[in-house]
């Protein structure tokens, strides 16, 4: 089985869970043995090519070959360009104008990084043609491929016409794999172009791979598109297993953390997160309530913290990779997703992971597999807080939670999530 | 020739209301839930099960007989959402067919935390008994059977009592049979009659389930294998929860058609005979005595406390519980130690338990919170408002942190009003 994937995001290039998802499902499924051919439309930065093999640079006009050391059935493709998953056009288009000052200053002579040299291809000026244009290499490098492959997966929206065009022209049937829809990104401000595109991808896939039952009845009821074409398969959660120690930080231990950790946009639910941290500290005083990640709500609420005159106690981080979110989870005492709307939710088991209790919305795909979590809905500030004040203030909760929630996380398995497709592909390879 | 001895189990909770650590007031049971389950199961089990059993007994002019265990919790609300039950259970006490046990009012693990309490609660309840049905109880039944050793002495020690009833679990008996009178170890007097788990759970839990080879269970079927027994036993014990009769058996399956017909068939052989506990326990001398050092109770697959007292949160909610007796008690304050006191209704614990893939389709039916954390939180809330009524304190809890100071304010430049700033705990409205 040879499978055609047309991806976003990829560690370690990654903006939130999407990339995260991705690299844990071809993971697994390179365990399984199943071939992936990874198509990305990511520039690759000479610092992150160590651990990667440049297998044919140039062959394409503006795509690299790349194959992983670490996944030795996975081939990737990377195709210059600055789309990134959670972006808007406004910040799209400010990544151009960066991007042609770059090269501005590529051609005075500063060369400072091998990735500029081959973005030598005229960027569009809008999204909707960069997402056309992504689907044209795509294309091109199918046929690279010489259709050599059983099954096109696109992951979410960017990728929906590149895997039309790709199945359009190999035959090949069209998975799409939806970690979430416009109606969770922007509420009911949703870009009509981005929704046309998505209701396309879904109308055009021959089966659709939803990240939760929530996300599936969205994509039921907004978009028309009928049950018995939408399965679901949870995401998994990559175990860490045991980390280094750690180096500390400025934070007293007689403090309590709370930690949000995610994007600081409308979707995420931050401004639920402050006004409950506000009633927390109307009855607890040691507490400090840390924002990790960074998103077009940040100012806001910077402001929304001072506003309400709890700014001392809270911490915002920016965003954080790597070992500082290995950092900021082993001191927190308790982990707060206040989403609006969140198809999956892959941090909170990462925080079970790391022994960190959770309290979820009940507005997200992984309530629906949590039993040991805390649930709440997004806009019951009073319960939030009602629930965060329980875990810090009566360890045997924090305890039970800890260690049931860490026991399940260890049942929710990429290898099970890859599986699952694999079925998925199966039946869809099925002679009628 | 062996007796059958039926005795049920009648019990409903009070349930707590959503109590947030925001809540300041002594609400903290939820009376129109409470209600509105008390007269469902009124409907469904027990007016239907009264009318039918009482009908028996005066079809079989009295050689049907049975016993009840009715928690005092459940007395009052019945009293309150639905008094015809009453004057069914009045009926039913007044053909001399039926027997009442006596247990702990409040359906408590009191045994376990409080012997002061324990023996309250008991003479609370037999008071109760006598007052409704007229009848002083001489049997003990513990909350969902738990028993041990300790507990027989105890209850011999009281000199209330003729026999104390509990599980017939294997791991007690060894190869021998719940189907005889037994003698605790180290009692004198008190006799020991042992529930047949096999043969009740065919009833209580198997009735109804179609993957069972021996379903349908009908009443001849039944009556032929309590006849089995015949010279291997006494007396076969029959003890189950009287909501078998229609809340977890429902009425299409069946339950009531056989338990219509099963007194009949069962009474078909001249040598049987129904027997109240008490008429068991003067019919026949025990064989043996059983050695229960360890904790047994009827619940679930381990017959232990697991259920109420397997995890952490369960465990600390109960000490939490009970260490607040003596200032409880202090207080003198009738409605305050009531509250405590509802608040010891074992159904809280259970709503606790995380032990969901095994036998969690029993615990989550009952459950009328989405998880254990959440009856938690909930709980502990309520008592730490307890706590501050009878402390009179501002927070009731040393974890509430240090007292609070407004840096909030500073902070924005704005310098509080007046050298004493009200607190802002809301003392008065505690009290």
């Amino acid at each position: 089985m040879k499978i055609f994937m047309l991806g976003w995001e990829f560690p370690p290039f990654i903006s939130g869970g999407l990339g995260t998802a991705c690299y844990g499902l071809t993971r697994a499924m390179d365990q399984l043995g199943m071939e992936v051919i990874f198509v990305l439309p990511k520039m690759v930065e000479e610092k992150y090519t160590t651990h990667v093999k440049l297998l044919g640079p140039g062959s394409r006009k503006s795509a690299f070959s790349l194959k992983s050391s670490e996944l030795k059935n996975v081939k990737f493709h990377t195709i210059s360009s600055p789309l990134e998953p959670y972006s808007t056009a406004e910040v799209y288009q400010k990544r151009i104008e960066e991007t042609l000052r770059l090269k501005r200053e590529a051609q005075l002579g500063h060369f400072t990084s091998a990735s500029q040299l081959v973005t030598s291809i005229d960027y569009s000026s809008d999204m909707y043609s960069e997402v056309h244009r992504y689907a044209a290499i795509a294309a091109e490098l199918a046929e690279y491929e010489h259709y050599n492959f059983d099954i096109v997966h696109a992951h979410d929206w960017m990728t929906y016409p590149a895997g039309i065009t790709v199945s359009a022209i190999s035959g090949k049937p069209l998975v799409i794999h939806v970690h979430s829809t416009e109606f969770d990104r922007s509420g009911e401000h949703v870009n009509q172009m981005i929704y046309d595109i998505e209701r396309q991808g879904m109308e055009r896939a021959d089966k659709i791979i939803a990240v939760s039952h929530f996300t599936r009845n969205i994509i039921i009821s907004r978009y028309g598109i009928s049950g018995d074409k939408v399965e679901v398969v949870y995401n998994g959660v990559q175990r860490n297993g045991s980390w280094s120690s750690l180096s500390e930080t400025g934070i007293k231990k007689d403090e309590k953390i709370v930690l949000f950790l995610g994007r600081i946009t409308m979707q995420k639910g931050p401004e639920y997160f402050l006004h409950a941290a506000k009633k927390v500290l109307n009855i607890m005083e040691n507490v400090k309530f840390v924002m990790a990640g960074s998103g077009d709500l940040m100012h806001r609420s910077i402001e929304l913290a001072a506003e309400l005159g709890i700014g001392q106690k809270v911490l915002f981080t920016g965003f954080l990779r790597g070992e500082d979110v290995q950092k900021i989870y082993k001191m927190a005492d308790l982990y707060v997703m206040p989403s609006v709307s969140e198809p999956f939710g892959i941090a909170p088991l990462e925080a079970l992971d790391h022994d960190v209790p959770v309290i979820i919305s009940k507005q997200s795909g992984v309530s629906e597999v949590l039993m040991h979590a805390l649930k709440v809905d997004f806009w019951d500030v009073d319960e939030i807080a009602n629930k965060i004040i329980a875990v810090l203030k009566y360890p045997p909760l924090q305890m039970t939670l800890r260690s049931h929630g860490n026991f399940e996380v260890r049942k929710l398995r990429w290898k099970d999530s890859a599986a699952k497709c694999a079925k998925i592909y199966e039946d869809l390879l099925l002679p009628v | 020739m062996p007796s059958v001895c039926f005795y049920f189990q009648v019990h409903q909770p009070v349930r707590l209301r959503h109590y947030t650590v925001f809540d300041k007031n002594d609400q903290y049971f939820d009376d129109h839930k409470n209600g509105t389950i008390c007269r469902k199961v009124a409907n469904k089990c027990y007016l239907p099960a009264n009318r039918l059993l009482l009908d028996t007994i005066r079809r079989l002019g009295g050689r049907f007989k049975i016993a009840y265990s009715i928690t005092g919790i459940l007395l009052e609300q019945l009293q309150q959402y639905a008094p015809e039950v009453m004057s069914t259970f009045d009926a039913l006490a007044r053909t001399g067919c039926v027997e009442f046990l006596a247990e702990t009012y409040y359906h408590s693990l009191s045994f376990l935390y409080s012997r002061n309490e324990f023996a309250e609660q008991i003479n609370k309840h037999i008071e109760a008994i006598n007052y409704y049905f007229g009848q002083t109880p001489r049997i003990f039944r513990n909350t969902e059977l738990i028993y041990n050793n300790d507990l027989a002495s105890l209850i011999e020690s009281m000199d209330k009592f003729d026999a104390i009833i509990t599980e017939g679990a294997d791991h007690i008996l060894g190869f021998r049979s719940p189907n005889f009178v037994y003698r605790p170890q180290g009692c004198k007097k008190l006799k020991l009659l042992l529930k047949n788990y096999s043969l009740s759970d065919d009833i209580a839990f198997r009735f109804s389930n179609r993957s069972w080879p021996q379903w349908p269970l009908t009443a001849d079927k039944f009556a032929q294998w309590i006849h089995n027994i015949n010279g291997n036993g006494n007396v076969v014990n029959l003890f189950m929860d009287y909501e078998t009769l229609g809340e977890h058996q429902w009425e299409d399956t069946g339950i009531f058609d056989f338990m219509r017909h099963l007194p009949e068939e069962i009474l078909k052989h001249p040598d049987n005979s129904f027997k109240t506990p008490s008429e068991v326990v003067q019919s026949y001398d025990n064989t043996d005595t059983v050695d229960v050092p360890h904790i047994i109770s009827w619940a679930d697959t381990e017959r232990d406390l697991s259920a109420w007292l397997g995890n952490a949160m369960q465990s600390n909610a109960i000490h939490e519980l009970y260490r607040l007796e003596k200032k409880i008690k202090e207080t003198g304050d009738e409605k305050i130690i009531t509250d405590w006191r509802k608040l010891q209704v074992s159904d809280h614990f259970y709503y606790m338990c995380t032990k969901y893939f095994a036998d969690g389709d029993v615990h989550k039916y009952f459950n009328p919170y989405d998880s254990p954390y959440d009856s938690y939180i909930n709980f502990m809330n309520v008592l730490d408002s307890l706590h501050c009524r009878c402390t009179g304190s501002e927070t009731g809890d040393k974890l509430c942190s240090v007292p609070k100071q407004d840096t909030t304010k500073s902070i924005l430049g704005v310098e509080p009003k007046g050298k004493n700033p009200p607190s802002l705990q809301p003392t008065d409205q505690i009290t």
